[in-house]
């Protein structure tokens, strides 16, 4: 499975939501996707990609799009 | 409201003055459009916003008021959670009314504050407390807040007590050597701490002196047992070997803006919060060294009218600017609630 999927699939399992609404969410969109959603998301994702993100960044990540920049950008991760 | 997140430690006297002087006047004039309730007491105190130059010159609320109404400035639609102090020992507790800005700058101002002592890296974590207290995501109690707050320095987290609040000995044991050598953030409640982790830990044959506490909630459950924030750094080191300890300062009622101890055993207020001390018998702002109740101005209370308030504490400003430290700002002491105060619930109970 390449990157992009594998980053799409965390969110479809971890928040619960339908694949083509993903591409467009944003933090607190979905009520899974609350601050305790979000450190789940973020553990998955860390463990997926073998990254470990700092304190700014977890803020940082407030979106679908915004996570991928972060990966793309600070941890080499190719989309 | 944006807020510059600049470094929390980094204004003098009279810059820190004007820019939360500044902050707090636009709060004020936004609870004063947006909120019926705040509006009917500023005006009986009939103030003028264009009168007020110090954030001092803005009147406080007490802290009860949240008991007793329901005070919010932004609309119902707009509210995503709903914080509360847990209240065991009255049967009205605060609530406290959040919205996604205000939720978002307490997350990111806490993060702030606390890196400013500990770092931004993240590490493996061992919260002092049942998983229990978190099981409701709309409505947590200040514990709860806390925790979730605080996970966000965790890369791997555990809890210490299970659901019947028996301290998960094997449990620790595994973590620890799994992180062995590394650095183990500990975070937990004042009174929890010293009624279930410390009794418990004396026993045990465990090592954290590789270990940084952060606890907060407060001491006034513990008077009745004689330990005092001396006695409680002293006898956990004891104990476990640990001997970086940062007691904080906070309340449900401003979320976010914490005051944490430095390492000469002082409670700094940040950029973006601050106390100051007023006498009991005119509510006049006290001097320096002089002990009074103590008044707490938040930046963060954008969708409650918060950012003000008078608390049942007592406590004594040292010093501005000039503690060892080297962090600019007020530090501080916290001799607890005064005498004949409501006994308030808060967040350092086991329910």
């Amino acid at each position: 499975m390449d990157n992009a999927k594998k980053y799409l699939k965390i969110f479809v399992d971890v928040l619960e939501v339908a694949e083509d609404k993903v591409l467009n969410l944003n933090y607190r969109d979905v009520p899974a996707w609350d601050s305790v959603g979000h450190m789940t998301l973020i553990a998955e994702i860390e463990s997926e990609f073998d990254v470990m993100l700092d304190t700014e960044e977890i803020i940082d990540f407030n979106s679908f799009e915004k996570g991928k920049e972060i990966l793309s950008n600070n941890y080499g991760v190719e989309f | 409201m944006l807020i510059d997140l600049i470094d929390p430690y980094s204004l003098k006297k009279e810059e820190k003055m004007q820019w939360l002087s500044k902050i707090l006047k636009e709060l004020t004039e936004h609870h004063y459009n947006n909120c019926i309730e705040y509006k009917k007491i500023l005006d009986a105190f009939d103030i003028s916003l264009n009168d007020i130059n110090n954030y001092t010159d803005i009147p406080f609320l007490p802290v009860r008021l949240f008991k007793e109404f329901k005070l919010a400035s932004v609309a119902d639609d707009n509210l995503i959670k709903t914080l509360t102090s847990s209240g065991t020992t009255s049967s009205q507790v605060s609530k406290i009314y959040l919205d996604r800005i205000t939720s978002g700058l307490q997350t990111k101002v806490l993060i702030k504050i606390v890196s400013d002592f500990i770092g931004k890296s993240r590490f493996p974590m061992i919260i002092l407390d049942t998983s229990a207290v978190i099981k409701d995501r709309k409505m947590f109690s200040a514990r709860g807040a806390g925790i979730i707050g605080f996970s966000i320095f965790a890369r791997e987290k555990i809890f210490a007590f299970d659901e019947n609040m028996q301290l998960d000995i094997e449990g620790l044991r595994n973590f620890l050597q799994k992180y062995s050598g590394q650095t183990i953030l500990l975070f937990g409640f004042t009174f929890m701490i010293w009624q279930y982790f410390y009794k418990e830990i004396v026993k045990a044959d465990i090592d954290l002196s590789n270990g940084i506490l952060i606890h907060g909630g407060g001491w006034k459950k513990l008077i009745d047992t004689a330990v005092n924030p001396e006695i409680f750094k002293q006898s956990l080191k004891t104990a476990c070997g640990i001997s970086r300890i940062h007691d904080y300062y906070g309340m449900v009622e401003q979320t976010g803006t914490i005051y944490v101890e430095c390492e000469y055993g002082h409670m700094h207020a940040s950029v973006f919060s601050d106390v100051c001390i007023r006498r009991a018998k005119d509510f006049s702002i006290a001097n320096i060294g002089e002990r009074g109740l103590i008044e707490v101005v938040s930046s963060l209370p954008y969708s409650y009218p918060g950012h003000i308030l008078l608390t049942e504490d007592e406590g004594i400003i040292f010093g501005e600017d000039d503690c060892p430290c080297g962090r600019y700002g007020k530090y501080f002491k916290i001799f607890g609630r005064i005498n004949n105060a409501e006994i308030r619930g808060c967040s350092d109970t086991y329910e």
